[in-house]
């Protein structure tokens, strides 16, 4: 079996120190899943911080969720998992052989990606000009002042890491655009956009989780 | 080896759940249920996440190892939740609010 | 099959390509795993010259080598080198690099640029955390608790801890390449049961190191942000708890000395078996005791908090978790010693080092027992007692793993043979001179002398002055074996594919091996420990 394919100059993309292309798929996706698996405790870190303090100061949190924008935040979410269906099509796209089809999901999932980050920019704006950025500048009603800079301390940790991911996984997806492009994506090997497309579908579940968690806290109260 | 090449519907129906989902939980939002609030948002978030994991990054078309990962990440993090809230919700001269 | 009978073959992975630049863009696993050697032993050498002051000022009571802050910015650093940069990747980057396709046979591991990258990676967060050292110091331990290191410590927390979060990433891209390899990239016929112990412990420390290291590499930039950000995580004016920073800090930490302590035990494992002609006593449960320690070893992290404020119901269950995690650990000394029983056993060097191990790593972890109960623990905590327990484990532990390993495999490395009658001595030194470091400081600690100081009462001065000779005793033990090592590198004999007659696929090859590891895959048929089968049929 070893011995059949040892000139690997015939399989593009067949990396040495691999027997097979299979050997090469099973292998490069068993990576991205154990990576995710250290996003997911990164992350996790994070919502742990968040389990605590919200169970300690439950009213602060609602109080402070009030003031994030709760459409923007609904369309966000729905822009989110819009380019996660776009990026599924991609790889379907991708599996099929495919190549326009391909690079108009990916350029669609990229778009939807940077209306993502669009959005996020301009509520970021309004809580500077809102004065709820922790630090000396910051201001909220006097009940909830000290604990409520913890929700927000939270708040732009979480979805800044957040941001910083689509920011890496706009980046993969054009390099991922510009392989497609070139031909180096084919029928046999297009390993490297599922691949990008855990990692983007990940990004998207994490914020799946972020927006009720930030955005839904107490809206019932008035 | 990646045979599963799902038939287009499969995505576009998912993505029709993922969409009412995200309808229905801040529709809940608006609604008093006490402790179920949180209890709501959070199932439909792991409902949503659950349907991206089978479908979209194929789990369940995928090896057990796959699956194995999957899971084990998600009870990891349960560990680093659930262990240190044992602190956090036993100490006897904290009181919350 | 012929170059396995020549001494050592014309071309081998040391000399396919010269010069600096096949060095520093080599993908060879064997060739990063030595540039990882030299890094480590670098750091090792800035932690250990932290050592050196640290006991040089403690063989008097006053403080008065240096000043308080300056004391507290080395027993810092000193953490900080040997804990992230020593004790964490030693065995798995250099080591664990080197064998792991070897052991499999396969031609590399999984991802050979990620494996260079990861070496990189670890390169720039030394050098960032030797440049905080160099331009000032952290005063805070390697521990970094909150709120001295978000508030009030005004030394370079951010550079260190940015050095830290990116050394991280080195451990968990290394974690990655070795579970996918291990996982898919097995020669045929190697089954998991068939895989050498020393394996599995690497699988598992990757294990810790995927799960555990993601969770630090969030703590410390939450450190970082509220030092520049000021958010208000662990800030008490704002509602925030110090201890929230523990228990992030520790979920890793914790399993952190597992990720020293298995590899050590793996090497120890092939020590046992080779130098007794034996298989493992035992081998799955071996094998199993490895991911046991693993698992167990994430359940426990709250016994570093027992008098820091956690609760009292939390700390129980962190308590009684920790006693569990002992078992898997004494499964594993007590297989060896089935394994040595009736053994044909060897006193060479390598096997000094795991005898040596063995007995320490028994002590080191039987007093864990006494930390973790949380009665003991509440006296002795932050004392010198704790300091010895875990230096009875990292360095009577893992370092005599690491160095019992590099002398058995150096053969194999650089195709060279060390000098027998000297690294004996030196084993010999390093033994005498460990225990009279450290025994002392268990009877401090119990007397009641706390860590992290430099002065003390002078009823406390003779212990520490056996400590301080100790040390000294030890520090030139360590530097014999570079000498001796680096010498066989010229003049040493040639070791030839098998010197010590053992069992592996590792000495199935020639020493050096060459680039690809093996000039055809083999296809294994034998156990992992197979020293009764006839010998040829392990002869590629």
């Amino acid at each position: 079996m070893p011995e059949a394919v040892r000139d690997h100059s015939h399989v593009p993309g067949l990396a040495h120190h691999f027997d097979t292309l299979d050997q090469q798929t099973e292998a490069t996706t068993l990576g991205m899943w154990v990576f995710l698996v250290t996003e997911v405790l990164f992350f996790g870190g994070l919502f742990t911080v968040y389990t605590v303090y919200r169970s300690w100061y439950p009213g602060a949190f609602a109080a402070a969720s009030h003031e994030l924008d709760i459409t923007l935040g609904t369309i966000n979410t729905a822009v989110l998992i819009t380019s996660s269906l776009t990026m599924a099509l991609a790889v379907h796209a991708a599996q099929l052989g495919e190549r326009r089809t391909l690079l108009i999901f990916l350029a669609a999932t990229m778009l939807l990606g940077g209306v993502f980050l669009g959005i996020k920019g301009f509520e970021y704006y309004h809580k500077f000009v809102e004065h709820h950025v922790p630090g000396s500048s910051f201001q909220f009603e006097q009940e909830y002042f000290r604990h409520a800079q913890i929700f927000f301390s939270l708040y732009f940790m979480m979805t800044g890491l957040h941001a910083l991911h689509m920011v890496i996984g706009f980046g993969i997806m054009l390099v991922m655009f510009w392989w497609a492009w070139k031909g180096t994506i084919t029928l046999e090997y297009y390993s490297p956009i599922e691949i990008s497309g855990l990692y983007w579908h990940f990004v998207d579940i994490v914020w799946i989780f972020l927006f009720p968690l930030l955005y839904l806290i107490g809206r019932h109260a008035h | 080896m990646s045979a599963h090449i799902l038939p287009k519907r499969i995505y576009y129906t998912i993505y029709g759940i993922l969409i009412l989902c995200t309808f229905l939980t801040v529709q809940i939002a608006f609604f008093d249920l006490g402790p179920l609030n949180t209890i709501a948002a959070i199932g439909i978030a792991i409902l949503k996440a659950t349907l991206v994991i089978l479908y979209f990054m194929h789990v369940k078309y995928s090896s057990r190892l796959t699956a194995a990962v999957v899971a084990g990440s998600v009870f990891w993090l349960a560990i680093l939740v659930a262990l240190t809230m044992t602190d956090y919700l036993t100490r006897a001269w904290r009181t919350f609010g | 099959m012929a170059s396995s009978t020549l001494l050592i073959p014309p071309r081998h992975y040391l000399n396919d390509g010269y010069g600096i630049k096949s060095w520093l863009l080599t993908r060879d696993h064997k060739r990063i795993a030595l540039l990882y050697l030299a890094g480590v032993t670098l750091f090792f050498f800035v932690g250990g010259a932290m050592a050196v002051l640290i006991r040089i000022d403690l063989a008097t009571p006053p403080g008065d080598l240096v000043t308080d802050e300056t004391y507290n910015k080395l027993f810092t650093m000193h953490g900080v080198m040997m804990v992230f940069f020593f004790l964490i990747p030693a065995i798995p980057a250099v080591l664990g690099n080197f064998l792991v396709p070897i052991m499999i046979g396969a031609k590399d591991l999984a991802f050979p640029k990620l494996n260079l990258f990861s070496w990189y990676i670890y390169i720039v967060g030394g050098l960032f955390t030797l440049y905080a050292l160099v331009s000032g110091g952290v005063d805070t331990g390697w521990t970094f608790y909150t709120p001295f290191s978000t508030v009030a410590s005004t030394t370079n927390v951010i550079p260190t801890a940015l050095g830290i979060f990116i050394t991280g990433f080195s451990s968990i891209l290394t974690g990655l390449n070795f579970i996918v390899t291990i996982h898919r990239m097995r020669a045929p016929g190697m089954t998991w049961f068939r895989m050498p112990l020393f394996l599995w412990s690497i699988y598992a420390t990757s294990l810790i190191n995927v799960l555990g290291t993601p969770v630090i590499a969030i703590t410390v930039l939450l450190v970082a942000a509220e030092r520049i950000f000021h958010f208000g995580f662990f800030d008490p004016r704002v509602g925030g708890d110090p201890v929230l920073f523990q228990h992030l800090f520790w979920f890793y930490s914790h399993p952190a000395v597992y990720i020293m302590v298995l590899p050590a035990m793996g090497v120890v494992s092939e020590l046992v078996a080779a130098g007794c002609r034996k298989p493992v006593f035992g081998y799955p449960f071996v094998a199993f005791a490895s991911l046991g320690i693993a698992v167990l070893g994430f359940l426990v992290w709250g016994h570093h908090m027992f008098v820091a404020g956690e609760s009292v119901y939390s700390a129980l269950i962190f308590s009684i978790l920790s006693f569990l995690v002992a078992i898997p650990s004494a499964v594993k000394v007590f297989n060896w010693t089935a394994t040595m029983f009736k053994g044909a056993v060897s006193w060479e060097t390598p096997m000094l080092y795991a005898y040596g191990f063995i007995g320490l790593f028994t002590i080191g972890g039987l007093t864990g027992l006494f930390l973790a109960t949380v009665a003991v623990d509440v006296h002795v905590t932050d004392t010198y007692f704790v300091i010895a327990h875990f230096h009875y484990i990292m360095v009577g532990g893992t370092i005599m793993g690491y160095l019992g390993g590099v002398h058995y495999w150096w053969p194999k490395i650089s195709g060279r043979l060390y000098n027998e009658a000297l690294a004996k001595i030196s084993a010999g030194i390093i033994f005498i001179g460990f225990n009279l470091t450290f025994f002392p400081q268990f009877v401090l600690g119990y007397l009641g002398m706390p860590r992290r100081y430099h002065a003390y009462p002078p009823d406390f001065q003779v212990l520490n002055v056996l400590s301080s000779a100790g040390a000294s005793i030890l520090g030139v033990g360590y530097l014999i074996p570079m000498i001796y090592l680096m010498w066989s590198l010229r003049y040493g004999r040639l070791a030839g594919s098998n010197p010590w007659g053992a069992v592996g696929l590792e000495w199935t090859t020639t020493s050096p091996p060459p680039t690809e590891n093996f000039a055809e895959t083999p296809l294994v048929t034998w156990d992992a420990y197979d020293y009764h089968a006839p010998s040829e049929s392990h002869v590629a």
